[in-house]
């Protein structure tokens, strides 16, 4: 039986496969491209992708690793043009002041215009109920602003830095994401994604959230910021901070935070894995001052980003899917 | 480092998912924590043993109901390569997924129960690969511990699968006899198969040969955007990004523009400032020409002695995708080819093909949800395509609803429809 492929007329096989042979012994070097490469390669094409079929983009932009990298690979797909979209902070306002000042230094550097979504303003107006008692926290309340800021501002297409190996839900997660008129991710229905051909169609009031960095791990992220000098909030590195242990985390010390009977404060040597609202975000002890030492600590690390850093998602097994089918990053 | 990117193909019961989890436990890609959580979710579950499966099932509906519902992506490293997992489900919407998954796959690993052999899902699996033109495939007959090691019993198995993959395109086929349960043949070598002298799963992983499977003669550029800044410093400055999907590109090639059909020279090739000396599939990059022509997103840049096929009239398999609605002749739908986007028309279903016979069913009307079939498609637009089997990247497309907007259909083409 034939091949379902074998169509009548359609042949000239042996003809092609000689002419490819001949080309490769030609070539012995042969056309490689290494991991990052290739990584950079696609997130690229579809940061363009997006630009070229979406005309209401934005990039979120919160100072962190990755979206220093995301928006890193943005101008890179652009240059020498500008970046043709403006950047968005969905402030929570328990910032790391060191990445604001990150944050305000890189917008200015680019000439970029800034859109800040606040998430103490939505709490003053009483959008957002804010919670209370010591392990209140404001990130599950970003996601008010942040979709009341694609609303008003009508983004078609917001760029997230989340990537499929930090945390399960978004192991599931589409490149181009779907979202309906309220924002929500319905993960049993998403579209299916086929080779490189991103499905960017939607209704007005719909949008998508696209993910360029979904097939990059932490270490991809690392190891990119090492080779292409992407400078960090110094956060990031070794520095003496005041921190307090909970539930085996330690936590940097801040007029956010209340405190619980039997929590102390100590000083001690730590970096932030990752850069989110102070309340929620932990550190680890470090002495690493550069981007190769943190790589050589995280190839050793046997505990995830998320799991060493992050508090919400402790709650529960589904607390990230739960937070991203509202509309959450 | 190299990135390769697989496709899992198979069911629970196969020990897919306990192939995958030793695969990342013993690659130390599996840390303490998400070890722990599973752990407690097991015994929260009353579940016998660590239940590696609930590693890799993360929404809320697979866990209560002990099932995948969709494509997963999971990444491990080794010193050698990067590893992208996209692992598809066996039991809900098997075919959707497994095409999804196969679609950007450099190879696709199927699991075999020693014990059951080549079943109808295996036949199901291996066509899906090789419709899917998946460069590499490996067979894992897994449980060997469940069958003493029994040369004769991966001997059986690997003679009958080899007879039924003739009737497949398989470029590179590969068997291996493992027990992902004890690791035997996964990342070390078993010493219970002294018989078995090929490598273990990971060092195959690790070192398949995927740099030849582009297609690196037929130049294909298809311009997604033209990138003109508009400033006083970069008065001159155009170029057109896009994605190398074939050939090599070099300064200074004549080149061919399509639908123009003009020819001039590649006068630059860059990204962000750094220049190039070639270009090759998959970078991104710019290119710039000798002189200014008119050109768009969804145009193709080609070499002058070998372009793309060109027209309106595609002979193509296509995969329907959709619950809610069947594919059939006279539909109307939007097309996706590269950059270009325009609208089709489905003028003829040739026949629906059984994904488990093989079977061609001529009197079928209509495609249904993971149903494939042979049709031919009118577009609005000439497409600038090749054979899928000569490229994967110009030779597929999706379809689109344009009153849902969902993706219903994946295409790849055989040729012009005549």
């Amino acid at each position: 039986m034939s091949h379902p492929l074998d169509v009548p007329g359609v042949t000239g096989e042996e003809g092609w496969r000689g002419c490819r042979e001949a080309v490769l012994a030609y070539r012995s070097v042969s056309y490689e491209l290494s991991h990052l490469e290739a990584l950079e390669a696609e997130s690229i094409f579809i940061i363009r992708e997006v630009v070229a079929e979406l005309d209401r983009p934005v990039l979120l932009f919160s100072g962190g690793k990755d979206s220093a990298v995301m928006l890193h690979l943005a101008v890179k797909a652009f240059a020498p043009a500008p970046l043709p979209f403006p950047l968005m902070h969905v402030d929570t306002g328990h910032n790391f002041p060191e990445v604001i000042q990150y944050r305000d230094a890189r917008v200015a550097e680019l000439g970029a215009r800034l859109i800040v979504a606040s998430v103490q303003e939505a709490i003053d107006a009483g959008r957002v109920a804010e919670e209370k008692g010591p392990r209140a926290s404001r990130n599950r309340a970003q996601t008010v602003p942040l979709l009341e800021a694609i609303e008003k501002h009508q983004f078609n297409a917001v760029f997230g830095g989340a990537r499929r190996d930090e945390e399960k839900a978004r192991a599931k997660e589409r490149v181009f994401s779907f979202r309906d008129e309220f924002g929500q991710w319905d993960p049993k229905n998403q579209r299916p994604e086929l080779w490189s051909l991103y499905n960017a169609r939607h209704r007005r009031g719909e949008h998508l959230r696209v993910f360029p960095l979904s097939n990059w791990t932490e270490l991809d992220i690392w190891q990119y910021i090492d080779q292409e000098r992407v400078a960090l909030p110094s956060i990031y590195f070794s520095h003496r901070r005041e921190v307090f242990r909970r539930d085996g985390m330690l936590m940097a010390w801040s007029p956010f935070l209340q405190m619980l009977p039997g929590e102390e404060v100590t000083t001690a040597e730590v970096r932030f894995r990752t850069v989110g609202d102070m309340t929620c975000t932990a550190c680890v002890e470090s002495t690493a001052t550069t981007v190769e030492q943190v790589i050589t600590e995280i190839r050793a690390s046997r505990v995830t980003e998320r799991g060493a850093s992050r508090a919400d998602d402790k709650f529960s097994e589904t607390a990230m899917e739960d937070r991203k089918r509202e509309g959450y990053f | 480092m190299e990135l390769l990117r697989f496709a899992t193909a198979g069911s629970v019961d196969d020990g897919k998912s306990t192939l995958i989890g030793r695969l990342l436990y013993d690659t130390k890609s599996i840390l303490e924590d998400q070890l722990a959580a599973v752990e407690r979710t097991s015994k929260a579950r009353g579940d016998e043993y660590v239940n590696l499966a609930l590693l890799l099932d993360g929404l809320k509906a697979e866990r209560e109901q002990g099932i995948t519902i969709d494509v997963a992506y999971r990444y491990f490293a080794t010193a050698k390569r990067k590893f992208i997992i996209a692992d598809t489900p066996g039991h809900l919407q098997y075919t959707r997924n497994m095409v999804t998954g196969a679609s950007t796959a450099d190879l696709a690993l199927i699991l075999v129960d020693a014990r059951k052999g080549v079943l109808e899902q295996t036949r199901r699996h291996a066509f899906i690969a090789s419709l899917l033109r998946v460069p590499h495939l490996v067979l894992c007959i897994n449980k060997m511990d469940l069958v003493n090691f029994d040369q004769a019993v991966f001997d059986g198995i690997r003679e009958e699968f080899r007879k039924f993959s003739m009737k497949l395109d398989v470029a590179d086929l590969t068997f291996i006899p493992i027990s992902a349960l004890g690791g035997d043949n996964v990342v070390s070598r078993s010493d219970k198969m002294p018989w078995y002298e090929g490598p273990t799963l990971l060092h195959h992983l690790e070192n398949v040969h995927i740099a030849s499977d582009r297609n690196l003669i037929h130049v294909r550029f298809p311009v997604q955007s033209v990138i003109r800044p508009m400033s006083a410093k970069y008065h001159d400055y155009r170029a057109y990004a896009g994605q190398v999907l074939g050939g090599v590109l070099r300064p200074d090639d004549e080149v061919m523009v399509l639908p123009s059909g003009f020819t001039t020279r590649i006068r630059d090739l860059e990204l962000a400032g750094k220049r190039l000396t070639e270009a090759f599939p998959p970078m991104s990059v710019n290119v710039s020409l000798a002189e200014e022509l008119d050109i768009s997103r969804g145009d193709m840049i080609c070499r002058p002695g070998n372009p793309p096929l060109v027209g309106q009239d595609l002979d193509a398999m296509v995969c329907w995708l959709s619950e809610s609605t069947a594919l059939q002749p006279g539909a109307r739908l939007a097309i996706k080819h590269t950059t270009r986007s325009a609208r089709a028309m489905i003028k003829q279903l040739h026949y629906r093909l059984d994904v488990n016979t093989l079977h061609r069913d001529e009197q079928s009307a209509q495609l249904k949800l993971n149903e494939i079939g042979r049709v031919t498609l009118r577009t609005t637009v000439p497409l600038f395509f090749d054979e899928y089997r000569r490229n994967r990247h110009t030779g597929s497309f999706i379809l689109i609803d344009e009153a849902t907007n969902a993706t219903v259909g994946a295409g790849m083409i055989n040729g012009s429809a005549v």
